[in-house]
């Protein structure tokens, strides 16, 4: 289960959360997981299943820090010897930046490739008000990030 | 497709480190909760890669590549525990004392084993395949008459083919009667460099 979608949560909650509490949030969510598995029924849809939990728990954290909201207008991020943590992360900043309904619908939609009816379930909210924000954050993504050109990518 | 939702989507990239620090976590803390019913890990051998996994009674599962894997995997989430995880830590000692059997530093194993994917009769065959020596062979009829049964040879064959582990219970020691080798989990050729290995 892990190797299969561990990938898929770590990203989903990459969108919303910065690295650490990305981790964080991805082991706390998989672990929940984890826990509920042998409950799950064998015809559930697993991904979409996975990606609430890691919802729920990404939303946890995004409320503990905004409780303990320091007066630091964003948190420096890992870093650690000078090597970027994360392959794309100018594209997860993007993305974080966004609105928070913008940046779950496209974190759901996109990241974890649901479908529109999944991505309104999780979000609580309609069918089209997740199209409307998908499309809305793609939008503000194109104005904001732009992809590195494939020389930078090579290795 | 255009190339932000592209990127949205990503390429699987096992080679995250976040994801390997993401596994580790994941498994101690799940061993914590006692949430870890089935952990497991790979190790190459001289036979190729082996898979190994433990339910916290023992070593559950020895499986050759050839079974692939990832059928194993499935197998053991769906007969044991679907509570499946990569998590080496707890094999440690079973990793070890393979790497000294494949060494010429061990003729035997002292591990406790889970049995439980094996029962009856099969299982009486495991039990006594234990007692069968490092460097020596039983024949399937003769491992019959021992157990108790001479005319269960098929019975024995079938017992030594669904072992659940391999190299640690011998089933690669009982060969044919005429002195052929036999069919093995491993694949024949296995099994002869088996027995050769243990000869040297």
């Amino acid at each position: 289960m892990v190797t299969e979608h561990g990938q898929l949560v770590l990203r989903v909650c990459r969108a919303l959360l910065p690295e650490h509490d990305a981790e964080d949030a991805a082991a706390d969510a998989l672990l929940a997981a984890l826990e509920a598995y042998p409950r799950l029924r064998p015809d559930s849809d697993v991904k979409a299943w996975l990606v609430t939990i890691a919802h729920r728990k990404a939303v946890d954290i995004l409320r503990r820090r905004a409780r303990h909201a320091v007066p630091v207008p964003q948190l420096p991020e890992r870093v650690d010897g000078g090597e970027p943590a994360v392959s794309d992360e100018a594209l997860w900043r993007a993305v974080r930046a966004l609105p928070d309904k913008q940046r779950h619908a496209v974190a759901y939609r996109h990241v974890a490739d649901l479908a529109y009816p999944d991505v309104a379930a999780i979000m609580g909210t309609s069918e089209a008000a997740a199209r409307r924000s998908v499309a809305d954050g793609l939008k503000a993504l194109r104005r904001t990030y732009s992809p590195p050109s494939p020389k930078e990518h090579q290795p | 497709m255009n190339d932000l939702e592209n990127r949205l989507a990503g390429a699987a990239d096992p080679a995250d480190p976040a994801l390997a620090r993401l596994r580790a976590v994941l498994a101690r803390r799940a061993q914590e909760q006692d949430l870890l019913d089935v952990a497991y890990r790979t190790l190459d051998t001289p036979v190729g890669r082996l898979l190994l996994a433990a339910t916290p009674a023992g070593l559950v599962r020895v499986a050759y590549a050839r079974e692939d894997h990832d059928a194993v995997l499935a197998a053991l989430a769906e007969r044991v525990s679907p509570r499946v995880l990569l998590a080496p830590a707890r094999l440690d000692d079973a990793a070890h004392q393979l790497e000294d059997y494949f060494t010429h530093r061990r003729q035997g194993f002292d591990l406790p084993l889970d049995l439980r994917l094996t029962r009856g009769f099969r299982r009486a065959v495991l039990e006594h395949l234990s007692g069968v020596g490092y460097g020596r062979t039983v024949s399937y009829t003769a491992l019959a008459a021992e157990v108790g049964n001479p005319r269960a040879v098929r019975a024995v064959g079938s017992a030594c083919a669904t072992n659940p582990l391999p190299v640690v219970i011998p089933c690669h020691r009982v060969v044919r009667s005429d002195g052929s080798i036999g069919d093995y989990l491993g694949g024949p050729d296995v099994k002869r460099a088996l027995l050769d290995f243990e000869r040297m």
